[in-house]
């Protein structure tokens, strides 16, 4: 993390303020240590919360968000966002499965053409928001509506049962690899290959340098307009990804499939500590952030409460991780700002 | 800070851009009535009018609350969960045994409350307002299911529907439709004619300079904050009004017609500037394109196609004219252009 972010980086080298800039850094860490404590609390009420089973069904549950989570992360950490995911996500999901109850493809066919309608979407997010200079949240709360209604225009009321699926195109849901969930590997795959894309190539550098300072950037000379483009498509595309998991996880897809997620996309972002300012977060943060999702969704089942509360705990949590971000960020601007006046 | 993209420049020519959008909006709007007669003779009637613009109210009124929070450069998504949470509450009162005189101030008191929330957290807790109110469009929302659960509550007495679906006596006006009067005209006074509104506009074009300048940035920012929250309440209560049913998804997806609404009327998204009456001519503008496309039979699933569309280019749209203003000013050895070529990335609130 240490391009990612200038409060951050100018805090490592002051002592004094050296457990906050843990707190800080370590968002990934605290995540995981509150993880623990609340599975601690869970399991206390109902057993089967550790078992294998149950926690590798959370994996699985979480993973399809992650992916989708870990793309938002790209948009945002240059202080763009993309509202328009779960149409995205929706809109692949439903054209993959049509394509295979009609046999047009086959399964790698469809998914290949999944990815690449994902990657089309988000490129035109990109095209909107860095060739209109129509502002993020303007332009994906507009293509949100218009995605999703394509979505529901190509697919009427039709609903595509598990059935009209191929054999076995649903089985890496359930499938694993030496004894970890498929999906889950996927999503560490695109974890790894994208946490290393951001800190070794030129590419990652450019996309904390717009978000935490577009105009600096600018005159750096970094293509600030083409970097974010690239963060929207690359969002869309692994929107797509999560749209193919998506179909895999649940099997029947209607023209509704995916409503609602962006919450939890964003939720997920937030708690894993992308700032929303831009310019700092981690892939990895993202993940776990789903993952925190999931596991509080399942907790949620186990103790007995309804499934109407895990909204609202969405919406709690966002406003919780944001203020978080925002109390940690001020200190740590204060303790530094004291100690250069010293 | 707020990026000056797209704000006009003050004094005549902003004056003159303005009265050229809504200009622009009449010309749309007659062009629409038109198209709507030749498609069925129905459409220019009273009946068919009165209809169409029922059908908008709820929208049109949280618009209205909308426009100040986006003139002073924030958004607030959290609308629709809110008039969610509202239908929600008064279906649960009601279901309770609690008599609507009690109920209703009680729904308005937790729509102030809501608002409040977004408010302190994004004047006082210094926050983006696009991710506090995304939050709070979850929190919302979820409130709504715990407080009503998937049922529904429909019992309500006659007197109560009325006020949603009923009409002024006499007329085809519906009841709706005088309350976003009385809204817009009380809002449009404190905006255009008020030195609150100035101070919204103010902070709206800079925040820091407003501050410098004595203008209580917080306070005021959380009071616009808590006007929203009790103006989308309302709305909700209207809501259930006029569909004679309480129920927790009430309003879901409405946040994206009121910003398009609000954008429509010229409203620019970085805060700063446009008017009550651009967007009350956006909400006509919006109902007969709806009904317009209804009588196309053109299915609701197109419609919210075109409803993207047209938020997107309500934008794109003046950022062009600008762009073309501003390379026809250099031409002519005008004054230069405002430095807005560099993007800030997000929110109003960035």
């Amino acid at each position: 993390m240490a391009e990612s972010g200038v409060a951050v980086g100018t805090v490592r080298a002051r002592p004094g303020s050296q457990w906050l800039a843990v707190v800080a850094r370590q968002r990934e860490l605290s995540l995981l240590a509150i993880m623990i404590v609340l599975g601690a609390l869970v399991t206390l009420t109902a057993p089967q919360f550790l078992t294998v089973s149950n926690l590798s069904q959370v994996a699985v549950l979480a993973s399809v968000i992650a992916v989708a989570a870990v793309g938002e992360a790209l948009v945002v950490i240059t202080r763009n966002v993309d509202l328009s995911v779960e149409a995205t996500m929706g809109l692949v999901a439903y054209c993959v499965a049509s394509l295979l109850e009609r046999h047009t493809l086959d399964s790698t066919g469809a998914i290949a053409f999944g990815l690449g309608l994902g990657l089309v979407l988000g490129m035109i997010n990109g095209v909107v928001v860095t060739v209109f200079r129509v502002p993020a949240i303007v332009a994906t709360l507009g293509t949100l509506s218009i995605f999703r209604g394509i979505d529901y225009l190509v697919a009427g009321s039709h609903q595509v049962p598990l059935a009209s699926l191929p054999d076995g195109f649903t089985d890496p849901a359930r499938d694993s690899i030496l004894g970890i969930p498929v999906f889950v590997v996927i999503v560490v795959v695109i974890v790894v290959v994208g946490s290393a894309a951001l800190r070794l190539t030129r590419f990652g550098r450019q996309l904390y340098a717009v978000g935490s300072n577009p105009e600096a950037a600018a005159i750096l000379g970094i293509p600030s307009r083409l970097v974010v483009f690239i963060a929207f498509s690359l969002c869309g595309l692994l929107a797509g990804v999560a749209g193919v998991l998506y179909i895999m996880e649940f099997g029947t897809i209607n023209g509704t499939s995916a409503t609602g997620l962006v919450l939890a996309v964003v939720a997920a972002v937030v708690v894993g500590g992308v700032n929303i300012f831009g310019g700092s977060g981690t892939l990895v943060g993202a993940a776990l952030g789903a993952l925190f999702l999931g596991f509080i969704a399942n907790a949620l089942i186990l103790v007995g409460l309804s499934q109407f509360w895990l909204q609202a705990i969405y919406g709690l949590v966002i406003l919780l991780a944001v203020s978080a971000d925002a109390i940690i960020l001020r200190r740590i601007q204060r303790a530094t700002a004291a100690r250069r006046v010293r | 800070m707020t990026g000056d993209v797209a704000i006009a420049r003050p004094g005549r020519s902003w004056l003159a851009g303005l009265a050229r959008w809504e200009t622009l909006l009449v010309v749309a709007i007659v062009g629409l009535v038109v198209l709507g007669t030749t498609l069925s003779p129905h459409f220019l009637t009273a009946g068919n009018f009165s209809n169409l613009i029922a059908a908008l109210m709820e929208v049109a009124i949280m618009a209205m609350a909308m426009t100040l929070i986006i003139v002073a450069g924030e958004i607030d998504l959290s609308v629709e969960s809110m008039a969610g949470l509202a239908s929600s509450l008064i279906g649960f009162l009601w279901a309770a045994g609690v008599p609507l005189g009690l109920a209703i101030p009680i729904v308005l008191l937790v729509g102030a409350l809501g608002g409040l929330l977004n408010g302190l957290l994004v004047a006082r807790g210094g926050l983006p307002s696009l991710v506090v109110t995304l939050g709070t469009l979850a929190l919302f929302r979820g409130l709504a299911l715990i407080v009503l659960g998937p049922r529904g509550v429909s019992n309500f007495p006659p007197e109560f529907t009325e006020l949603g679906f009923g009409h002024v006596p006499g007329t085809l006006i519906p009841w709706p439709f005088v309350i976003f009067l009385g809204l817009a005209v009380v809002l449009g006074i404190v905006l255009h004619r008020t030195w609150i509104g100035r101070q919204i506009y103010a902070i709206g074009r800079n925040t820091g300079a407003a501050r410098f300048s004595g203008v209580r940035v917080m306070r005021l920012r959380t009071s616009l904050f808590v006007l929203s929250g009790l103006v989308a309440a309302l709305a909700g209560i209207i809501l259930t009004s006029r569909l004679s049913s309480a129920r927790a998804d009430a309003g879901a997806g409405m946040t994206l017609t009121v910003v398009t609404v609000v954008l429509l009327g010229g409203v620019n998204i970085f805060g700063g500037s446009g008017s009550i009456p651009g967007v009350a001519l956006a909400v006509i503008a919006v109902a007969v394109m709806q009904n317009a496309l209804r009588l196309a039979s053109v299915t609701v699933e197109v419609q919210s196609i075109a409803l993207g569309l047209l938020l997107i280019l309500s934008v794109v749209i003046p950022n062009f004219a600008h762009q073309a203003k501003s390379a026809i000013d250099r031409v002519r050895g005008g004054r230069p252009p405002p430095a807005g070529s560099v993007r800030r990335g997000e929110s109003p609130a960035g």
